[in-house]
């Protein structure tokens, strides 16, 4: 049975491990290689490196950092940020990524989803949302978040766009993405649990994985995640980097509740 | 690292054998690369038949659909140098498929080492998605590729395409219904999933083919 997986996210500034809360505040957290080697040790199943650079000088410092981490990484990894055209994937591709995950250029140029899978396969395309439910009232204890709006962000979730979630994941997953990774801005950094409604219907009516992003706090919110949101994949940043959890706890918990992971 | 010990005692042997991977139009053969260099050998990338006939070992890497590569092949003569290599050979996902009888990705024609032919995974429930992508276990693992193998291990699958259990299945995994997870025949071993990219269990699978 194919294993549900735990994903560390890294953001990488000037080739520096950071990690922003609400998107905002950034703290340092290590050297990306050795923390992404620390975490394969651990049980990591794959990594997402979040190049949050925005300079082109800081871009070429993002693909060596790419080289460096295809060298030493033993297992599958995705690089994302900054990729607006065909060309940054096939140069990220080429440095050893093995799938790249777009968010903004995507919103802007749809067909550039069925372009990457097309030149390089579906399964290198991961498909990242950021998207915040606009009825806040339905937010917490576990009322239903499906009848609000959720409203797609785009430029690191600074800028609102007319796209609603579910309509946008559904045209994602026609035009050839090979995953959807689905943060929710109302959940990211509040360490209260994932949003798990809104992934839930998503998990439910794309026939593409589906990565639950934003709102990791305790272990038990990865068990909500995999059993009430029908997550494929479960990511998140601070509570791995500072040791709040430690993946391998975090599996072997995950297991003991029934939830098929690698360990 | 339990084989570290192993590792130091072949290093003098290791260096002198000459690894060679097929260079061609799939994805993601940099990575094969890697996992190699990471064993301590210096494997060459080639597609020239010399490089290859003269090579110790041979892997066939990559990531891609059926026709491309297999046309690919077939335009610069390295169907015919496969075919006629009597070395170890370890073909990975796609080179697998390639090295079967027949796809049904885009109904081609393969190398026909395998006598079998790779089917499009049909899901029975919403819950099977395809491609195939992530962890999923291997068992029944048989011949020296998968020496030391006592457990179920987990190892890593992108795949939309699968080969069904046949007189070469070396080993099983489930998705959907059980399948070949690796194959061998004669100097010819093949896995479906990745061992580059499966932590330390792949680099135990590619450590034992480098030392067969």
């Amino acid at each position: 049975m194919l294993a549900k997986r735990i994903i560390p996210c890294l953001d990488i500034k000037d080739g520096q491990t950071v990690k922003g809360t609400n998107f905002v505040n950034l703290r340092q957290a290590g050297d990306p290689v050795e923390l992404g080697k620390a975490y394969s040790e651990q049980g990591a199943d794959e990594l997402v490196y979040l190049d949050i650079t925005a300079s082109h000088e800081g871009r070429k410092t993002f693909t060596q950092l790419v080289t460096r981490i295809a060298r030493e990484i033993n297992i599958p990894f995705t690089v994302g940020g900054g990729i607006n055209e065909l060309a940054d994937v096939e140069r990220l591709l080429n440095a050893g990524a093995d799938k790249v995950s777009i968010n903004s250029a995507a919103l802007r140029h749809p067909e550039l989803i069925d372009e990457i899978a097309k030149h390089f396969g579906s399964q290198v395309c991961v498909v990242a949302i950021d998207a915040r439910c606009m009825d806040d009232t339905t937010h917490e204890n576990g009322s239903p978040l499906i009848d609000g709006t959720w409203r797609c962000f785009m430029n690191g979730g600074r800028l609102e766009t007319e796209r609603d979630l579910f309509q946008w994941a559904k045209e994602v997953n026609d035009r050839g993405a090979g995953e959807v990774l689905f943060t929710s801005m109302n959940h990211d950094g509040v360490k209260n649990g994932f949003a798990n409604a809104a992934l839930r219907r998503l998990a439910d009516t794309l026939t593409i994985p589906v990565i639950a992003s934003g709102g990791a706090g305790t272990r038990e919110h990865f068990r909500e995640t995999f059993i009430d949101g029908h997550s494929d994949a479960a990511l998140a940043a601070s509570v791995f980097h500072f040791g709040e959890i430690p993946i391998k706890e975090l599996k072997q918990y995950l297991s003991a509740e029934g939830i098929n992971v690698r360990l | 690292m339990p084989f570290k010990y192993k590792e130091e005692e072949h290093s003098s042997t290791t260096k002198k054998m000459k690894v060679a991977i097929v260079k061609y139009n799939a994805g993601n053969i940099r990575s094969v690369v890697n996992a190699v260099e990471r064993l301590g050998y210096e494997p060459v990338l080639t597609d020239s038949p010399e490089e290859l006939r003269s090579a110790d070992k041979i892997i066939f890497p990559g990531q891609g659909e059926a026709s491309t590569t297999m046309k690919y092949l077939r335009e610069h003569g390295l169907d015919k140098v496969i075919l006629s290599l009597t070395q170890p050979v370890l073909g990975i996902c796609i080179g697998m498929q390639l090295l079967c009888r027949h796809s049904e990705e885009y109904d081609t024609q393969c190398l026909g080492v395998f006598d079998v032919d790779v089917k499009r995974f049909v899901s029975k429930s919403h819950a099977d998605k395809v491609p195939q992508m992530g962890w999923n276990t291997v068992t029944d693992c048989k011949t020296p590729l998968f020496k030391d193998f006592t457990k179920p291990e987990y190892v890593y699958f992108v795949h939309s395409y699968y080969v069904p259990l046949c007189e070469h299945t070396i080993a099983t995994t489930d998705y959907i219904q059980p399948y070949s997870s690796a194959l061998h025949k004669g100097n010819f071993y093949a896995t479906q999933f990745h061992p580059e990219k499966s932590g330390s269990v792949g680099e135990r699978i590619l450590r034992n083919f480098l030392e067969l």
